[in-house]
């Protein structure tokens, strides 16, 4: 069977690997090149201008801005959702009562009815979302100051998106409002697939939830737990995060550049200012972000795997 | 910018695509699946990037240019009558039907030349790749949200120099030039730097403080002309349970458009021209520091709309179309834009805005207004002379009434107004158009510096002060600051009045 292996997987495998040298690797190189020329988007004629557009992003307070933001979302934005979604997905699997008669591990009451409506927010489009929550924060009728009002808080009736101090906190909170459900089916389906036997055991050695959690459930999970953390990395560092800063956010970008992200400097640069290649060298800065943040995140992740 | 449609001042509304896809894996992904993830990953890192660089590249210089046709009388521009002439119309706030009708005046003139006319919103994803392959259209609406930069256009040498149109007979009378049937400024503005005239506003907007008349007669007020008297206004108004203002808080680079006229009265249109032409401590005159603490007076005596840094365009119109605030610093646009909200006894009205003081430069009157809706011709179109003449037609004093009519808005052609009815917000501008006179400002920040105009001025500044986040003296520090920034940065291109 040796005979022509070879040529077999080649079969298998030119096409995709064309199509991905063709529409992801070469873009790139594209990219890359373009961040080194003086290119407005505009019109055909460019020149070489060496390392300007670097020396220019360095010395960018904007860029710094954007780019603190866009860490912070990638660092905190994971560790809420995922945190949130591990907590909602343990009670929805494993953290009821144990009722009598009833299976040895069970969800909390209700708890498939919660399954389904954590996910619904997944259903929507994430620009519906962003639109939805932009009325809620309408300081003046909006949802959330007139429930502040309802209940008698008339003096707290914060400014939310209009606040520099808040409005960064406001778009992460929709966008942990929009992924949590997604990654509590995932995790769901995950613990779904860990042995009752193991669980068992645990609650014969006279284990709570907490140790339960933390013993059992979350390294036997460990694996979708980090792929669930690259994976909202690159939300939270993309188009994700473009998206509501874009339509939600005062300016866009705004209060006084307190929700400016790369993704949307990028796209300003772009496609308002006319300056492509600058618009490209921020990209590839985003670019060694995204990486560098995937790299970080299977170095510290890394563990033994668990057979069972 | 300068435009008057409804999407080309708001934000952009364009949003990412939703990337959720789902790798649900029940036991999850081993190692080589985090590989290709954060392979996958690098992707949707670059979407930009990537589709940026799928339209550059080589661009043809292929010049098979439409031959001159025979220049009579009824032809100045000596189109070719068999040319096909290709027109892009940005379908915004003025819908479609005006350029069409006059396109049907062209192909009734030029029987034998087709007319290939598309009307879309996206002016920049449909043409840009046009531009880099040097086969643009003929004659473009250059508007929306996704206008191109016309500043990077005209250095590029993308742009054909309008001169030609403007000196030809104009379509009503052979004895009289387009350039003299414009209204004031039309012909400036289309200027970048020097004398070629590269973009033909059509639209012509009116900027100014905007109210209801009937809630100010509700007061036994009229329209304040000295600072003093907008305070006594605003007090009774709150007395009231109204507030004096409100503003897109959001977009706060609403703000200018009473703003900015009012430093022109204030201080005389050379401080407006000290700051478009970006000169030290322009921001800096006694004038502009008057000004702003005038505004930020609003927010301190409580006169501004609580909420109203939180809300954008819309919302604030529409608190403000309810009654809850007497005045918004708008555009022309907002009678069509907020028309389904108003009650219809609100009987819009616009004035000018108010000054200081009686020791101001300029009268009472005195205010913004200039053209919107950018039309251009490449230079590298085929039918160049085709697309001007389609323009000249536009400029007809029958067609201006058309647009008029249909769309409740002026048109750059001088007149046009007389034997159609104007709404009340219409009339009004046409009103406060005559009283102004030849005290007529026209700031160009918006149009020469986006950045610098919308989210360093608007949002970082004047935002921020009206927020109650800065005093004057360090909003106007601050905005010096990014003036100068901007005056440094030589990745953008710089323009003066002339």
């Amino acid at each position: 069977m040796q005979h022509g292996k070879y040529r077999f997987i080649v079969g298998f495998l030119a096409v995709p690997l064309g199509l991905y040298a063709l529409f992801v690797i070469w873009p790139f190189i594209q990219s890359i090149y373009y961040s080194f020329t003086d290119w407005t988007g505009l019109s055909p004629e460019f020149e070489m201008v060496g390392f300007a557009n670097y020396e220019r992003m360095f010395d960018d307070d904007i860029f710094w801005k954007s780019l603190q933001h866009s860490l912070l979302f990638a660092l905190v934005l994971p560790l809420v959702t995922i945190g949130l979604a591990l907590f909602f997905a343990f009670m929805i699997n494993v953290g009821g009562k144990r009722r009598r008669g009833g299976p040895v591990i069970s969800g909390v009451r209700g708890s498939s009815f919660y399954k389904i409506v954590y996910f619904f927010p997944q259903v929507l489009s994430i620009a519906i979302v962003a639109l939805l929550f932009a009325f809620a924060y309408n300081p003046d009728s909006g949802s959330i100051n007139s429930l502040l009002r309802g209940i008698g808080l008339d003096s707290v009736q914060p400014l939310w998106l209009g606040d520099p101090g808040l409005a960064l906190w406001c778009v992460m909170a929709v966008l942990v409002w929009s992924t949590v459900g997604f990654f509590v089916v995932l995790f769901s389906a995950g613990m779904a697939s860990i042995p009752a036997d193991l669980y068992e055991a645990a609650l014969l050695d006279g284990a709570g939830r907490a140790s339960t959690f933390f013993r059992i459930t979350l390294p036997l999970l460990w694996d979708t737990v980090q792929s669930g953390w690259v994976y909202m990395g690159i939300l939270a560092l993309g188009a994700e995060s473009f998206a509501v800063v874009q339509i939600m956010t005062t300016g866009p970008g705004g209060p006084d550049y307190s929700t400016t992200v790369m993704v949307l400097y990028v796209y300003q640069k772009a496609f308002r200012d006319g300056q492509a290649a600058y618009a490209t060298t921020i990209g590839v800065a985003l670019l060694v972000v995204t990486l560098a943040f995937a790299a970080l995140v299977m170095r510290l992740g890394r563990r033994e795997r668990l057979e069972y | 910018m300068g435009s008057t449609s409804d999407e080309s001042r708001t934000p952009d509304r364009t949003t990412g695509a939703t990337g959720t896809s789902t790798g649900t894996t029940a036991t999850g992904p081993g190692r080589r699946d985090l590989i290709k993830r954060s392979a996958a990953l690098g992707l949707i890192s670059v979407p930009t990037m990537s589709f940026l660089s799928a339209c550059a590249s080589s661009g043809g210089g292929d010049e098979d240019k439409a031959e001159a046709g025979e220049k009579t009388a009824k032809n100045p521009l000596a189109v070719n009558d068999s040319a096909q002439l290709e027109f892009v119309l940005f379908d915004g706030g003025f819908g479609k039907e005006y350029a069409e009708d006059a396109v049907k005046i062209y192909e009734q003139n030029f029987p034998k030349a087709k007319v290939k006319f598309s009307a879309t919103q996206k002016i920049q994803s449909t043409l840009q790749p046009r531009f880099n392959q040097g086969t643009p259209p003929d004659l473009i609406d250059n508007s929306g949200a996704e206008q191109m930069d016309m500043g990077v256009l005209a250095g590029k040498s993308q742009l054909a120099d309008l001169t030609p149109l403007l000196d030809a007979p104009s379509f009503d009378d052979p004895n009289k030039k387009v350039r003299d049937t414009l209204r004031p400024g039309i012909v400036e503005m289309g200027q970048l730097d020097g004398d070629p005239v590269w973009i033909m506003y059509y639209a012509y907007t009116v900027y100014g403080v905007w109210y209801s008349q009937k809630a100010l007669d509700s007061l036994d007020a009229t329209y304040p002309e000295t600072w003093d008297e907008m305070l006594a206004v605003c007090e009774k108004a709150k007395k009231k349970g109204m507030a004096g203002w409100t503003y897109a808080g959001k977009y706060p680079y609403y703000l200018p458009f009473s703003l900015y006229p009012m430093i022109g009265k204030v201080g005389g249109v050379e401080v407006l021209d000290a700051i478009d032409n970006l000169e030290p401590n322009a921001w800096k005159h006694p004038a502009v520091k008057a000004c702003f603490e005038a505004y930020y007076e609003l927010y301190k005596k409580g006169y501004v709309l609580k909420g109203t840094p939180g809300l954008d365009h819309i919302q604030s119109q529409t608190a403000w179309a309810k009654g809850k605030a007497l005045f918004i610093p708008n555009g022309s646009w907002v009678e069509n834009e907020s028309a389904n909200v108003m009650p219809a006894d609100f009987d819009l009205a616009v004035s000018a805005p108010t000054g200081i003081d009686s020791s101001d430069k300029l009268p009472f009157g005195t205010i913004w207004a200039s053209g919107g809706e950018p039309f251009i011709v490449p230079a590298k179109a085929k039918n160049t002379a085709g697309g001007m003449e389609q323009l000249r037609i536009m400029l007809s004093e029958a067609s201006s009434k058309n647009f008029t009519t249909k769309v409740k808005s002026l048109t750059a052609y001088n007149g046009g107004t007389d034997g159609i009815t104007l709404t009340p917000g219409l009339k009004s501008g046409v009103a406060a158009l005559e009283k102004a006179g030849d005290n007529v400002v026209n700031p160009r920040l918006q149009d020469w510096y986006v950045q610098l105009q919308k989210e360093k001025i608007g949002v970082s500044g004047l935002g921020e002060m009206m927020a109650g986040r800065l005093t004057p003296a360090e909003a106007i520090k601050k905005i010096q600051g990014y003036a100068d920034e901007t005056a440094k940065d030589t990745s953008i291109k710089h323009y003066k009045h002339q």
